[in-house]
């Protein structure tokens, strides 16, 4: 019993430490993000690899995700009578929800672990190591581009995500089943408002980018230096930030649609 | 040939002590090096010498005494300092540490890169003079994937260089290296820090290759210096740690036997 009582102490101390060392490594971040900005190709470079890169699969996704809510969406509208809905259905799941969820889900999976490994590498490898013996501070050179070259990223990726889910809707609500091709965008037109459904999704976006950054680059700086530790490090990427977007997403829609 | 060691020295440690938590590393450790001089820290592994060179370069702080480069305290400088101090410093790291994204050529350009506003034509050239004085201009276009175990050495040797040092700090320049790359890279830091008018200190295993390039040894044991002289006085030691380590005795201060009770006493016919 007290065995149980000892490891459930040092599992939430060190849990504790590590959120401490985790807020210390967001500020050193911020702190040292200015130099990563002046020099912009090295963000834009990492754009590039997080967010260009990820983009067939977030295209692919968003398609397939468009058409099952095409079908699911028309299934139930129709028992209803209310198929011609099924624009709005899909706008608005993915824009509000599904587009950030699952574009987070999926760039979590690509490019945070990808970002873990990088950087997990250069510090078994040394390369960390000897970056801050030139001088060169390996946050401001290595870890400020790839964390802002994910959080610009991800909102761009879950805009895609949604557009192409809606398109997959299109295809299988108007082109499939036949639901008529005017209702379909008027009536989306008609119900998605701006402000409330399109910039609550970029702020959902926004913030689980922010979130599955950080979370990629500390795992990757803080991974013990060897293969097993980057391997931890990468599992902990995806498994921490799958929890880190669902958990947030709950806070955020509590806050944005209350219903009110 | 090396400098005369005189007048202050370039790095001085004054009885250095330095722990992780509870566990003592390095215990009242005094040493010093002066410009013109490639000295060696030698000894076992896990004896405290990649420490050494950590507390050097200002990578690890002091429990307790002083590190002082060119007349800095390390354990006190403030980060900016400590930075400006280690643009006059180069370490080359056990296996290069070379960014495994970049080229030779941007390998050796990038400490350029970061720290100097030189237009792009003249770090071209000093690249190419880097690179050269290493024998591997013709390598230049290369990926870090595509070298050899010793070109990279020699890469990441050239890269330390490039900002013409005061300090070089080599961790296990030799290991793993075949005995032609060993020679090479051997030569290359004496005739480098010869060049440079710069101080070398090197952590290694490799006696014979020592002996022959540095101008002073220093012996790491259980986390002090247990003794340190010219590379003749060390060929010349009645001291048993260095007599064992010089010669590569199996047994003698340092055992061969892990701490274990008599083997008499388990066997079954001690039981019976």
């Amino acid at each position: 019993m007290s065995a149980l009582l000892r490891a459930i102490g040092a599992m939430t101390v060190n849990g504790i430490w590590r959120l401490g060392f985790m807020a210390r490594f967001f500020y050193a971040l911020l702190r040292y993000s200015g130099q990563s900005f002046r020099r912009l190709p090295l963000t834009i470079r990492e754009i590039y690899f997080s967010g260009t890169l990820s983009l067939l699969i977030i295209l692919v996704s968003g398609l397939f995700v468009g058409l099952v809510l095409g079908l699911q969406g028309y299934d139930i509208l129709q028992r209803f009578g209310s198929s011609d809905a099924l624009g709005i259905m899909v706008a608005l799941s993915l824009l509000r929800e599904l587009g950030p969820v699952v574009a987070g889900l999926l760039f979590a999976s690509r490019a945070g672990s990808a970002v873990t490994a990088e950087i997990g590498l250069m510090k078994t490898t040394e390369q960390l190591q000897a970056m801050d013996m030139m001088a060169v501070n390996p946050i401001a050179r290595v870890v400020a581009p790839r964390f802002w070259g994910g959080v610009i990223s991800m909102p761009l990726l879950a805009a895609m995500f949604s557009a192409m889910g809606i398109f997959g809707g299109w295809l299988i609500g108007v082109l499939a089943i036949g639901v008529d091709d005017g209702a379909f965008w008027s009536q989306m037109r008609a119900s998605v408002d701006f402000r409330y459904d399109i910039i609550n999704g970029v702020i959902k976006s926004f913030v689980f980018g922010v979130a599955v950054s950080l979370i990629a680059v500390f795992e990757g700086y803080d991974c013990q230096p060897t293969a097993e530790g980057v391997s931890r490090a990468i599992t902990r990427t995806v498994v921490s930030s799958a929890l880190a977007i669902l958990a947030l997403d709950f806070v955020l829609t509590s806050f944005m649609f209350r219903g009110l | 040939m090396a400098l005369i060691a005189s007048g202050n020295p370039l790095v001085s440690l004054k009885h250095v002590r330095f722990a992780y938590g509870a566990r003592e590393i390095l215990h009242d450790v005094d040493l010093t090096v002066h410009r013109g001089q490639v000295v060696a820290i030698m000894g076992g592994s896990g004896s405290g010498k990649t420490t050494l060179l950590r507390l050097i370069g200002g990578q690890l702080q002091a429990n307790a005494g002083t590190v002082e480069v060119d007349g800095q305290n390390m354990g006190r400088l403030p980060v900016a300092a400590l930075y400006a101090l280690r643009r006059r410093m180069g370490m080359l790291f056990q296996f290069g540490a070379l960014f495994t994204d970049m080229n030779v050529f941007d390998n050796v350009a990038f400490p350029l890169r970061e720290h100097t506003a030189l237009p792009a034509g003249t770090i071209r050239d000093l690249v190419l003079m880097k690179l050269h004085a290493v024998g591997l201009r013709g390598a230049a276009a290369l990926m870090p994937s595509e070298l050899s175990g010793g070109m990279a050495r020699r890469v990441a040797l050239a890269r330390a260089v490039a900002l013409d040092p005061m300090l070089m700090l080599y961790d296990e320049p030799f290991a793993g290296l075949d005995p032609i790359s060993l020679g090479t890279i051997g030569h290359l830091i004496r005739r480098l820090n010869d060049a440079l008018g710069a101080a070398s200190i090197m952590v290694t295993h490799d006696v014979q290759a020592s002996l022959d390039l540095v101008d002073y040894i220093y012996f790491v044991s259980e986390g002090g210096i247990v003794a340190h002289g010219a590379p003749a006085d060390i060929r010349a030691s009645n001291d048993p740690f260095v007599h064992q380590f010089v010669h590569a005795e199996a047994d003698g201060p340092v055992p061969f036997h892990y701490p274990a009770p008599p083997m008499a006493s388990l066997l079954d016919g001690a039981r019976a």
